[in-house]
C-alpha cells in the first residue's frame, strides 16, 4: 500500500518532470497569466532572443495599471506605457490579451477562474504574490518573480523546491456577519505574517466546504499574506458548478473526464500535514487590521493594542504601527473615524463581495466619499444587472470600472497622504495604498458599515432584519 | 548575472522586522525600465520625507557605501515585485542578512546575485547590536557561509540551489533547456491522459 498523500502532494507529482540534485522540481505549469508589470520579463525573453514556448496557455490582461474612468484619456505617460508595452508584446507573442475594452477584462486573479482558465489540477503561474488565489479551486497555483516568469515563458516551467505541508481546519459555522475575509485575517493574526512561511495551506473542515467559491477565493488570496508559498482546497460539486459551462473550461466528454480526474484531488483521511492548525467558526468576529502588516488585526470589539503590555520586542513594531496609524494605545478600535472607503481587488472584488457591502448599503447614504471598482468588467455587468450599481451610487459611493485600483494605487487611485480608508483589500503596509496612506483591511461588509457611519464600526447590528 | 564566491564590504544595521517589498520600492517607480538604474528608488519613502529631502539618520542615508544589510525577520514579504530586488542591487548591495525572508523575495534574490543570507534570530540581533548606528567591515563567504564582523563570526544558511546559482551565476534558462526532451515527453503524457487540461478542452474550436 502507498503511503497516505495530501492534496499537495498529488499535485506536485502530477507535474514534476525531473528532480535536480539539489531538491528542486522542474514543474509543468499549465496556465501562465501575465500582466503590465510583466514588462522586465519580456525584456529578458528578448533579450536571449528565445521564442514564447507555449502561447496557448498564456494569457494577457491589463490590470494593475487600468484606468477606473475609462472615458478619460490616460493622462500619465508612464502609465500609457506600461499598458502599450503589454500591448505590443502580447501581439508579438500571438497571446489573447484581455484588454481595457474587452468585456472579459478584469483583475488576473479574477479573470482567471471566471473564464475557466483556472481548473483544479492545474498549475497556474503569475507574475504576482496574489496567484495563491486560483488555489480554491485545488490547484498548485504561486506567484513568482520576473526572472521566473521569464523562464516560464520561454520554457513553460519552473523549478520549485516543494513546500512543506499546512492544513488549516475551519469546522463548526460563521456567525452572521463574519465572511472568508474574516477567516483569513484570524489565522493570520494568530500565526504572525511570516507564519505559514515555507508551507502550502490546505483549507478543509466543515466551513470550507460551505464556503461558496468567492468565499474560497478570498482565503486562498490571502494565504500569502501570512506567509505561505501558496493556499488550496480540494475541489468538490462547489468548484464543478462554478466551472460548468465558463468560456476556457472543458466540454462534453472533456468535461467528464475532467471531473472524474477532479474526484482524486484531495488529502487522504490519515495524510499527514508538516503542521496542522484548527480554528473554531463561531469564535471569528467581524476583524479588522489596525496596523501596518496584516496579520495586525484584531475583532472589531477589542481595543487598540498597548506596546506596553507587548512581549517579545514587540513594543517597537506596534509603537511604530500605530506612530503610522495615527492611533492611540487602549481605545476601542471601532469608532475610529475614516476619511475614506475602498470595495474592490482581487481579494473582494467579485458579485459576491458587491452584494455583501450592497446588503449594508441599500437604503442607507455613506458619511464619507469611495470608490466601488468590481473585479472585473463581467462582475460590474452582473451587479448592475443586479441594481448593485444604483444602490452604491445612490449611497453616495462612486461606481468605477475594473481593474486593482486602490489596492495599490498604479493606475493614480490613491488615498492621499495621512487618510485613512477603509479597505476589502490585501496589504495594509506603509504607503501601499498611496504616500503616508493608512489602510484598515477588513470585509466588503465591514467597509460598507464604515461607509454608513464614517467610522470603523461593527456591521452585524447594521445586518439586523436584511438578508446578509 | 556574473558569479562570486566572496565578499568584503560594509555593513549597516536597518532594525526593522517585516520590511515589505512595498517599502523596498514603492510601486508608483515600478514603471520605470530597469536601464535607468532602480537604486534611488530603494526604501524611497522609508528614507525620505514628503518633499523627498533625506532623513539624515537612517542607516542607509548615514552611510551610503554600504554593500550588506542586517535586518530584522520576515524581509521582502509581500508582493513578488523582483524590482525589490533591483533596488537592492542596482544601490550596491550584495547581501541581505537576516533570520527570514519573505519566500517569493529570497528567490528572486538568488536571481540576481544578491545573498539572502538566513541567520538565527539571536545571531541577528547579535550582528545588529554589535553594528549599532555605525557601518563596519564585513566578509562574506559563500562556499563556507561564514560572516565575519570584526571579530564576530557566524554561519548563514542558504538553500543549497541557490548558493549554486550565486557561485555561477548561473540562469535557469541555460539548465532548463537542458531537459528539453523530458519536457516534451511530459507534454506529450499530458495531452494522451488530460486533454481536458488544455483551454477550450472538447470545444472543438
Ligand atoms: S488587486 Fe491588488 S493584490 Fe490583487 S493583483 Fe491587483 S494589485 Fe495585486
Amino acid at each position: 500500500m502507498s503511503p497516505p498523500r495530501t492534496l499537495l502532494d498529488r499535485l506536485w507529482a502530477a507535474h514534476e518532470i525531473v528532480q535536480h540534485a539539489d531538491g528542486k522540481s522542474l514543474l509543468w505549469v499549465d496556465r501562465h497569466l501575465v500582466h503590465e508589470g510583466s514588462h522586465h520579463a519580456f525584456s529578458k525573453l528578448k533579450a536571449r532572443r528565445a521564442k514564447l514556448a507555449e502561447p496557448d496557455l498564456t494569457f494577457a490582461v491589463v490590470d494593475h495599471y487600468a484606468p477606473t474612468r475609462r472615458q478619460n484619456r490616460i493622462a500619465d505617460p508612464q502609465i500609457a506605457r506600461m499598458i502599450e508595452t503589454l500591448r505590443s508584446n502580447a501581439e508579438e507573442y500571438d497571446i489573447r490579451l484581455f484588454d481595457l475594452d474587452d468585456p472579459e477584462q478584469g483583475i488576473v486573479h479574477v479573470i482567471g477562474p471566471e473564464q475557466g482558465l483556472t481548473l483544479p489540477g492545474l498549475l497556474v503561474n503569475c507574475g504576482d504574490s496574489h496567484t495563491s488565489t486560483h488555489g480554491a479551486f485545488g490547484a498548485l497555483a504561486f506567484g513568482i518573480g520576473a526572472t521566473e516568469v521569464a523562464h516560464v515563458l520561454a520554457t513553460q516551467t519552473i523549478w520549485q523546491t516543494k513546500p512543506a505541508s499546512m492544513r488549516i481546519q475551519v469546522e463548526g459555522s460563521l456567525g452572521p456577519g463574519v465572511s472568508a475575509k474574516d477567516i483569513a485575517l484570524n489565522w493570520i493574526a494568530q500565526l504572525g505574517s511570516g507564519g505559514a512561511k515555507g508551507h502550502a495551506i490546505e483549507y478543509a473542515g466543515s466551513v470550507i466546504r460551505n464556503l461558496s467559491m468567492e468565499g474560497r477565493m478570498t482565503l486562498c488570496n490571502l494565504s500569502i499574506e501570512g506567509g505561505a508559498r501558496m493556499g488550496m482546497i480540494a475541489p468538490d460539486e462547489t468548484t464543478a458548478s462554478y466551472l460548468k459551462g465558463r468560456v476556457f473550461a472543458p466540454q462534453g466528454s472533456a468535461w467528464d473526464a475532467a471531473v472524474e480526474a477532479w474526484a482524486e484531488l484531495r488529502s487522504d483521511h490519515d495524510a499527514e500535514f508538516d503542521t496542522d492548525f484548527r480554528i473554531d467558526g463561531a469564535e471569528i468576529a467581524p476583524t479588522v487590521t489596525w496596523g501596518i502588516s496584516p496579520d495586525q488585526a484584531l475583532p472589531v470589539t477589542a481595543t487598540i493594542p498597548d506596546p506596553a503590555s507587548q512581549v517579545n520586542g514587540k513594543a517597537q513594531t506596534v509603537r511604530d504601527a500605530l506612530d503610522y496609524m495615527g492611533l492611540s494605545a487602549g481605545r476601542p478600535i471601532e469608532g475610529t473615524p475614516v476619511d475614506q472607503v475602498f470595495v474592490g481587488s482581487c481579494t473582494n472584488g467579485r458579485i459576491e463581495d458587491l452584494r455583501a457591502a450592497a446588503a449594508v448599503l441599500a437604503g442607507r447614504k455613506a458619511k464619507v466619499p469611495g470608490l466601488v471598482s468590481p473585479g472585473s468588467t463581467l462582475v460590474k455587468a452582473r451587479a448592475e444587472q443586479e441594481g448593485l450599481d444604483q444602490i452604491f451610487i445612490e449611497a453616495g459611493l462612486d461606481w468605477v470600472a475594473s481593474g486593482c485600483s486602490m489596492c495599490v494605487g498604479m493606475n493614480g487611485d490613491l488615498v492621499p497622504p495621512g487618510k485613512r480608508c477603509a479597505s476589502s483589500t490585501n496589504r495594509n503596509f506603509r504607503g501601499r495604498q498611496g504616500p503616508g496612506a493608512r489602510t484598515h483591511l477588513m470585509s466588503p461588509a465591514m467597509v460598507a458599515a464604515a461607509a454608513v457611519t464614517g467610522t470603523i464600526t461593527d456591521v452585524r447590528p447594521l445586518l439586523k432584519g436584511r438578508a446578509a | 548575472m556574473a558569479g562570486w564566491t566572496e565578499h568584503t564590504g560594509y555593513a549597516v544595521a536597518l532594525p526593522l522586522q517585516n520590511v515589505d517589498t512595498d517599502q523596498l520600492i514603492p510601486a508608483r517607480f515600478m514603471s520605470n525600465p530597469r536601464s535607468e538604474g532602480y537604486g534611488r528608488f530603494l526604501l524611497h519613502d522609508l528614507r525620505r520625507d514628503t518633499e523627498g529631502i533625506e532623513h539624515p539618520d537612517f542607516p542607509l542615508n548615514r552611510h551610503q557605501n554600504a554593500s550588506v544589510l542586517v535586518t530584522g525577520q520576515n524581509f521582502g514579504c509581500g508582493s513578488s515585485r523582483e524590482a525589490a530586488v533591483y533596488a537592492l542591487v542596482d544601490a550596491g548591495i550584495q547581501a541581505v542578512i537576516a533570520p527570514s525572508f519573505g519566500d517569493i523575495f529570497a528567490g528572486n534574490a538568488a536571481n540576481n546575485g544578491l545573498l539572502p543570507a538566513q541567520v538565527s534570530e539571536k545571531t541577528a540581533a547579535k550582528l545588529i547590536d554589535a553594528l549599532g548606528s555605525t557601518s563596519s567591515q564585513i566578509h562574506l563567504q559563500l562556499e563556507t557561509g561564514r560572516i565575519d564582523l570584526e571579530e564576530l563570526n557566524f554561519a548563514f544558511d542558504l538553500e543549497p540551489s541557490w548558493r549554486t546559482k550565486l557561485i555561477n551565476g548561473w540562469d535557469d534558462i541555460d539548465l532548463t533547456l537542458q531537459h528539453l526532451p523530458d519536457i516534451a515527453r511530459h507534454k506529450e503524457r499530458q495531452i494522451r491522459d488530460h486533454s481536458w487540461a488544455w483551454p477550450k478542452a472538447g470545444q472543438g474550436q
